[in-house]
């Protein structure tokens, strides 16, 4: 275990490195990042300013649905895509092997690749539309609501990874479809609303084909301290086994590569 | 040093040029489209990532459940949107990609000794992939049709303009991408220019929030600026908002602005390719 944490630590340090050498970029960027949130919040602020609640959700809640939303976006574009997108470029290029060789978990060394340090401004954004969507509903969150959401932020970067593995396992089959992760970047745009937007059909598929409804929505209702302990469970058994089937495709995946190169 | 800044290109002052010129734009067409059908399964998933209109849809439904909202009936809602995802569909460009990718890897240079313009040729590319965009957009056109044909316009007018309409939504995407790109030959992060137009884009062209739903100092902006030509003004087009000598002015405007944009491009790449110096190629 502490090798791994070793491992994740000179992973993160070469990137923020790499970045820090950047450094106009590296304010670009994150200007960008802090335009893009206001972009995001545009289409809320026209909508409440019409009415007074959607589906259920008054405006200061549907914002910290959103907060997660924005933090876990972060999460997928400043760590998780990036990292994940070189995986598809070593297997066209043949270059996979050099991570293969390394004495380490290959999954590991390619989870964490490429982090993008600008995208912190995400999750301060994330940060500051809590901190105003809980002045406005006028009370804090109890320290319980906080620990529940916490655990199911950790659920919702599971399966927000799983996912990711996923797609990227699909590389090594068909090389081809190499944009499928910009496809389920923009699915996930989704996210940026509670599931209970969405009727029927859709309602189930964001919640059990696609769980979009595990990452940002009941994150938010423990905030808001409406979480019921039996979506807790299940939301906790069903990402645990949802990453231990992405672990073995992941594996299953890597067993069938024949390098492109050699 | 002589600065290749127009690598020869056929004549067009004579009608010799003019005919050879179409002979070789058009096979330029069918090599893109040829092309777009072999990388098609890439080229689907691209198409498929346009799903934003439909996120804002699903908001706003929800909220018309009670009742219109500023003029918006649930079915007003899902004709606006699904007109916004056709009208984005079938206008989309890339060329920023390729030029900053071609500029960074040196690649341009060998396009630079082609005898036709590289912006030329990139647009033959970004036009032939519109048939595959017209397959993507044909279950679309079949949905709108079924969920809200009443809200559509009914006078022919408006669907004649549509055609120069979409034709300069087109260009002006192309001809700003084109700029940005060209930006790229100075100054290397060209890339996150395009990604800050690409905010206000989405904001002030209505592809987010039809633009008569935001309050009014912010229309009125919209109004006088060239995002609304990219999406906006075709789609009140189709839900015949305008009537005939508005729509007409509007169209003027657009194409205003396609020349402006036609100036500023020839300018830019004019002014960078004093600068590019081909890294590795």
């Amino acid at each position: 275990m502490r090798r791994v944490f070793n491992v994740l630590r000179a992973l993160l340090h070469a990137s923020v490195a790499l970045a820090l050498q950047y450094r106009i970029e590296f304010v670009v960027e994150g200007a960008l990042a802090l335009l893009w949130l206001a972009v995001t919040l545009v289409p809320l602020l026209v909508v409440f300013g019409n009415r007074g609640a959607v589906a259920g959700w008054t405006f200061p809640e549907m914002l910290v649905v959103l907060g997660w939303f924005v933090a876990l976006k972060g999460v997928l574009e400043g760590t998780l895509s990036p990292s994940l997108l070189q995986v598809v470029d070593h297997v066209r290029k043949g270059t996979l092997d050099f991570v293969l060789i390394k004495p380490a978990d290959a999954q590991l060394l390619v989870s964490f690749a490429n982090v993008e340090p600008s995208r912190v401004v995400d999750l301060l954004g994330a940060g500051g539309i809590f901190v105003y969507a809980f002045h406005q509903i006028g009370h804090p969150p109890s320290p319980a609501q906080i620990a529940l959401a916490a655990i199911l932020l950790c659920t919702a970067i599971l399966v927000l990874y799983s996912i990711a593995i996923l797609v990227v396992s699909i590389a090594f089959i068909a090389v081809r479809v190499d944009n499928l992760l910009y496809l389920f970047q923009s699915v996930f745009d989704v996210a940026r609303w509670p599931s209970t937007v969405f009727r029927g059909v859709l309602s189930a598929l964001f919640t059990f084909v696609l769980p979009l409804a595990l990452m940002t929505t009941y994150p938010a209702l423990a905030l808001l301290g409406k979480l019921t302990l039996q979506t807790l469970f299940a939301a906790v058994g069903g990402s645990l086994a949802f990453a231990a089937i992405a672990r073995l495709i992941w594996i299953a995946s890597i067993r069938r590569y024949t390098s492109a190169s050699s | 040093m002589r600065v290749i800044d127009a690598p020869k290109a056929p004549r067009l002052g004579t009608p010799w040029g003019v005919r050879r010129f179409a002979s070789l734009y058009a096979q330029l067409l069918r090599t893109g489209f040829a092309e777009a059908v072999a990388y098609r399964a890439e080229f689907l998933i691209w198409m498929f990532s346009t799903n934003m209109p439909l996120v804002m849809l699903a908001i706003w439904a929800a909220a018309a459940r009670s009742g219109p909202v500023g003029g918006y009936s649930q079915q007003g809602f899902a004709a606006y949107y699904l007109c916004a995802l056709l009208v984005r569909l079938m206008t989309g460009a890339w060329v920023v990609w390729e030029l900053t990718m071609e500029i960074r890897q040196g690649t341009l240079a060998l396009r630079l000794l082609r005898p036709i313009h590289p912006l030329l040729q990139w647009s033959a590319d970004n036009i032939a992939a519109i048939p595959m965009r017209g397959v993507v957009a044909l279950p679309v056109t079949a949905i709108l049709l079924w969920v809200a044909r009443g809200e559509l316009s009914h006078r022919w007018f408006d669907w004649l303009l549509l055609l120069p309409a979409l034709a300069g939504a087109w260009l002006i995407y192309f001809l700003v991408q084109a700029i940005i790109g060209t930006i790229a030959l100075r100054f290397e992060s060209a890339a996150s220019l395009f990604t800050a137009w690409l905010g206000f884009s989405n904001i002030l062209s209505g592809y987010l929030v039809p633009l008569d739903l935001f309050p009014r100092a912010v229309r009125d902006a919209a109004q006088w600026l060239p995002f609304r030509f990219q999406l906006s003004y075709p789609v009140e087009l189709m839900l015949g908002r305008w009537n005939h000598e508005q729509a007409l002015q509007l169209l003027g405007v657009e194409w205003i602005y396609v020349a402006f944009f036609f100036l500023c491009t020839r300018t830019a790449w004019r002014a960078g390719l004093r600068y590019y110096a081909a890294y590795g190629g």
